[in-house]
C-alpha cells in the first residue's frame, strides 16, 4: 500500500510542480514586462504607451517557449535524443564503448534468425493490415444498418481494450493442444469434431505466423470499424441517392461509391495498423518467444537487448531497421499535416 | 456476408426480407468470434480446476461424465464392526453428481455398475452406490497400506467457484502486481496532461516563429518505433542510477518514460481538439485584454474536456496493458512485475495450469475493460480526433 500513497503523493507534487512553473513563469513575465499599469488599466500618456506595445511584443515572443518548455524537453528527452543516440550505437560495440563500423549491419545481413524475422515481419505487414481494415469495413458497413447494431459495435471494439498479453492468454486458450484425451482448447476440439486431427498450432513452423496474426487482427478491427463508421456515416447523402436513383444494387453502391469517397480514412486506418504491427513485441514474446520460426522484429531486438547482458550494438541496429520501415509513413503523415494547414 | 451494405440505401430500395436477415446473420457471426474467445477464458476461470483439465470449457454449463481418480485414506477413520475394518465415505469431490460405473484398477476403470460389489482379494471388498458414497471393507486394518484407488465414471453437475481468483490473489503475487500495475499507471496518465495542454495551446492559438515545424515534428514523433527509445534511455538511467548511487529501475524513472512517450499524441489530440474551438471566443476575450495564460486556464482547458478525456483514457489503457516499457525501466525482479509481467511469467512457468492463468488473464484485463464499457463514447471520440484527417 505504501507505494500507492507515494503514487498518489507523486501525483501531487508533479500537478503542484506543473502549476508553480507555468504560474510562476507566467507571474514573472508579467512583471517583467508589464502591460497594464496601477489599477488595470492602460496607460495614457505616449511614452508609456511606448513602452507597453513594446512589452506586449516581448511578452508575445517570450510566452509560447514558457508553454512549449516542458514538453520540449521531454519530447527531446525521451523520443529525439535516443533516436540519434540509437543510430550511433549502432556503430559502436556490445557494450558502446569501441568504435566498429558497420560491424553490427554486416552481422545483420548475415544472421539467419534476422532473415526470418524480416520474412515473418513482412507476412505480418502483408495480412494483418489488409485483414483488420477489410473486416473492420465489413463490420462497419453491416452494424450501421441494424438496430443493436451498437452493442454489436461495443463487442467487436472490446479486445481494443484488453492488453497484448492478455490477448495472448485468451487465444493460447484456444489453440490448447492435448496429445491424448479431450481436448480443452476450441480450435482443436472444433478440428477434432469435423474429423481432423488435433494439432500443435503455435508450433507449426510457417503456419503458426497466421494463428499469431490472428490476434493483432482480432485486436484491430475493432479500431478499424469505429474510424471506418464515422467516414461511412460522413459520406453525403446525394451520391448515394443518384446511384440508387441509377438503379445501382446495394452492393454496387457499397463498392463503387461508397469505398471510393473513403479511400483516405481507409489509408489512415492502413497505416496506423501497419505501424503497430512493425513493433508488435508482446504476442509473440508471450505466445512463442520466437520458437518455431515466428521470431519478428521487435522481439528480436529485445531479446538482444538483455541476451548474455546485452549487446547494444546488435539491438540498435535491429532497432534502426524498424525506425527504417516506419519512415515511409511518417513522411506521408507530416505531408498530410502541412497540407491540411498548420492551424487555424 | 455479401449481404447488402449499403446504408441508408437499403430503405430505397425497399426491404428485401432476405437482405435483412443476413445482414442480422453475418454481425451475429461476427460479434460471436470475436467475443468467443474471451468468453471461453471467463469461464474457464470460474470452473474448478479438475474439470478444466479434462472437458472443454463450452460443456460447463452442462452436466459432464468424467472418470475420474479417488484415493481412499489410508485407514484413517476406519471403523471395526463385526470383525472387519470398516471405511466409508464418498469418491465425488463437494459431494454432487452421480457414479455410472467404478473398478479398482486403472485397466478396468470401470467394470462394476453402482451398487455392485467388487473382491479386491484377501477378503477386501468395495462397494461404492450411485450418490459415490463407498464402503470398503476387509480383515485387516487398511493403516498398513496406501489407500486405496477407486476409479469412477460420474456424471458432474457444472461447478461454479471464485477459488481460482482467490488462489491467485494470494499466492501467484498478483495482487502485488496488479498496486504495481496501479501504482505505474495512475501517475503516468495523470502527469502528462499539463504538460502537453500547454504545449497544445500554444500550437493551437499562439503565433510564434517555428510553430509549423514543431507541429510537424509533433506528427513525426507519433510513429517513432518505441525501440529506437529503449538502448539509449536504459543507458542513461543505468549511468544516472550509478553516477549517483540510487537504483536504476524506479518508478519516477518509468512515470516519465510513459510521460515522454505519450506526449506526442497527447499534444495532437489536444491541438487538434483546441483548434477547432471558435475563434470569437478567444479573439473577444483577446480584446478584453487577457492575456493567452489567462484565455488558457479560464476558457481553453476548461472547454477541451472531453479531448483531456480521451487522452486520459488512451493513456490509462496504454500505461497498463503495456508490458515492454515495464520490462525495461522497472524490471523483471519479483516486487516489480507489473501484471503483464507476471502473466508472461505465468505463461512460461504454469502453461499447462490453465485455473491459474485464467483468472490471473482475468484479473488483469478487468481494470481496462471497466474503463472501456464505462468510458467507450471518449474513447471513440479520441480515435476519430486522432485518426481522421
Amino acid at each position: 500500500m505504501t507505494q500507492l500513497y507515494t503514487a498518489l503523493f507523486t501525483i501531487l507534487i508533479g500537478i503542484g510542480a506543473a502549476v508553480v512553473y507555468f504560474g510562476g513563469s507566467n507571474w514573472l513575465l508579467d512583471r517583467a514586462f508589464p502591460v497594464r499599469g496601477p489599477g488595470g488599466r492602460v496607460a495614457g500618456d505616449r511614452v508609456a504607451g511606448d513602452r507597453v506595445a513594446r512589452n506586449i511584443r516581448l511578452a508575445g515572443l517570450i510566452r509560447p517557449w514558457l508553454f512549449l518548455g516542458p514538453a520540449i524537453l521531454a519530447l527531446g528527452i525521451y523520443l529525439v535524443w535516443p533516436v540519434a543516440a540509437s543510430v550511433w550505437l549502432g556503430f559502436r560495440s556490445r557494450d558502446g564503448s569501441a568504435f566498429v563500423g558497420l560491424e553490427n549491419y554486416r552481422w545483420l545481413v548475415t544472421d539467419p534468425v534476422f532473415r526470418e524475422s524480416m520474412l515473418n515481419n513482412f507476412l505480418w505487414l502483408l495480412v494483418v493490415p489488409a485483414a483488420a481494415t477489410f473486416l473492420g469495413l465489413v463490420a462497419a458497413a453491416l452494424t450501421d444498418r441494424i438496430s443493436w447494431g451498437n452493442l454489436a459495435k461495443s463487442l467487436i471494439f472490446m479486445p481494443m481494450a484488453i492488453s497484448f498479453v492478455g490477448a495472448a492468454v485468451i487465444w493460447k486458450f484456444v489453440y490448447d493442444y492435448r496429445g491424448e484425451g479431450e481436448q480443452i482448447g476450441l480450435l482443436n476440439a472444433i478440428v477434432v469434431a469435423l474429423g481432423g486431427s488435433p494439432q500443435a498450432w503455435i508450433a507449426l513452423p510457417f503456419w503458426n505466423n497466421f494463428f499469431l496474426m490472428a490476434i493483432l487482427v482480432w485486436i484491430q478491427t475493432g479500431f478499424a470499424m469505429v474510424i471506418l463508421s464515422a467516414a461511412l456515416r460522413g459520406i453525403p447523402e446525394e451520391t448515394v441517392e443518384a446511384a440508387v436513383i441509377d438503379g445501382a444494387n446495394p452492393l454496387q453502391i457499397f463498392f463503387r461509391i461508397m469505398v471510393p469517397q473513403i479511400w483516405g480514412t481507409i489509408a489512415v486506418v492502413w497505416t496506423t495498423i501497419t505501424i503497430t504491427v512493425l513493433k508488435v513485441f508482446d504476442i509473440v514474446l508471450a505466445m512463442t518467444n520466437g520458437q518455431w520460426q515466428s521470431q519478428v522484429l521487435a522481439n528480436l531486438m529485445f531479446d538482444w537487448m538483455f541476451r548474455g547482458g546485452g549487446d547494444q550494438g546488435r539491438g540498435a541496429v535491429i532497432a534502426i531497421v524498424i525506425m527504417v520501415l516506419v519512415i515511409p509513413i511518417m513522411v506521408w503523415n507530416i505531408r498530410g499535416a502541412r497540407a491540411e494547414g498548420g492551424g487555424p | 456476408m455479401s449481404g447488402g451494405m449499403a446504408g441508408r440505401a437499403e430503405g430505397r430500395v425497399g426491404r428485401r426480407a432476405g437482405l435483412t436477415w443476413a445482414v442480422h446473420l453475418s454481425v451475429l457471426l461476427l460479434v460471436v468470434l470475436w467475443t468467443l474467445p474471451t468468453a471461453g477464458l471467463f469461464v474457464t476461470s470460474l470452473r474448478d480446476r479438475d474439470q478444466i483439465a479434462v472437458s472443454g470449457w463450452w460443456t460447463a454449463l452442462a452436466t459432464s461424465t468424467q472418470s475420474l481418480v479417488f484415493r481412499a485414506p489410508a485407514g484413517e477413520g476406519e471403523v471395526e464392526e463385526a470383525g472387519r475394518f470398516v471405511l466409508r465415505g464418498t469418491v465425488l469431490d463437494g459431494g454432487a453428481g452421480r457414479v455410472t460405473a467404478f473398478g479398482t484398477s486403472s485397466r478396468a476403470p470401470a467394470a462394476f455398475g453402482p451398487g455392485e460389489t467388487a473382491d479386491l482379494g484377501d477378503g477386501v471388498r468395495l462397494t461404492v452406490a450411485a450418490d459415490g458414497g463407498y464402503e470398503l471393507s476387509g480383515p485387516q486394518s487398511f493403516k498398513a497400506g496406501r489407500g486405496q484407488r477407486i476409479f469412477h465414471t460420474a456424471e458432474v453437475p457444472p461447478r461454479f467457484t471464485l477459488a481460482n481468483y482467490a488462489g491467485v490473489l494470494g499466492a501467484a503475487g498478483l495482487g502485488r502486481s496488479f498496486l504495481n500495475s496501479m501504482t505505474v499507471a495512475v501517475p503516468a496518465t495523470v502527469i502528462p496532461i499539463l504538460v502537453a495542454a500547454f504545449a497544445a495551446y500554444a500550437l493551437a492559438w499562439m503565433r510564434f516563429a517555428g510553430r509549423g515545424l514543431l507541429i510537424a515534428a509533433v506528427v513525426g514523433l507519433l510513429v517513432v518505433p518505441l525501440q529506437m527509445a529503449l538502448i539509449p534511455l536504459l543507458s542513461l538511467y543505468n549511468g544516472l542510477g550509478q553516477a549517483f548511487g540510487f537504483d536504476p529501475k524506479t518508478y519516477i524513472g518509468i512515470w516519465l518514460a510513459h510521460t515522454g512517450f505519450g506526449l506526442p499524441l497527447a499534444i495532437y489530440l489536444l491541438r487538434n481538439y483546441m483548434a477547432g474551438l471558435p475563434r470569437e471566443i478567444i479573439e473577444s476575450a483577446r480584446v478584453d485584454g487577457a492575456n493567452d495564460f489567462e484565455i488558457f486556464t479560464r476558457i481553453v482547458l476548461p472547454l477541451s474536456f472531453p479531448a483531456l478525456a480521451s487522452f486520459a483514457i488512451f493513456q490509462f489503457l496504454w500505461t497498463w496493458n503495456d508490458l515492454l516499457v515495464a520490462l525495461v525501466f522497472l524490471g523483471a525482479g519479483d516486487d516489480r512485475l507489473v501484471l503483464t509481467g507476471r502473466l508472461v511469467n505465468l505463461l512460461g512457468s504454469r502453461g499447462g495450469d490453465w485455473e491459474i492463468l485464467a483468472a490471473s488473464a482475468f484479473v488483469s484485463i478487468a481494470v481496462p475493460i471497466l474503463v472501456f464499457f464505462a468510458l467507450q463514447k471518449y474513447l471513440v471520440r479520441g480515435l476519430l480526433a486522432g485518426s481522421v484527417k
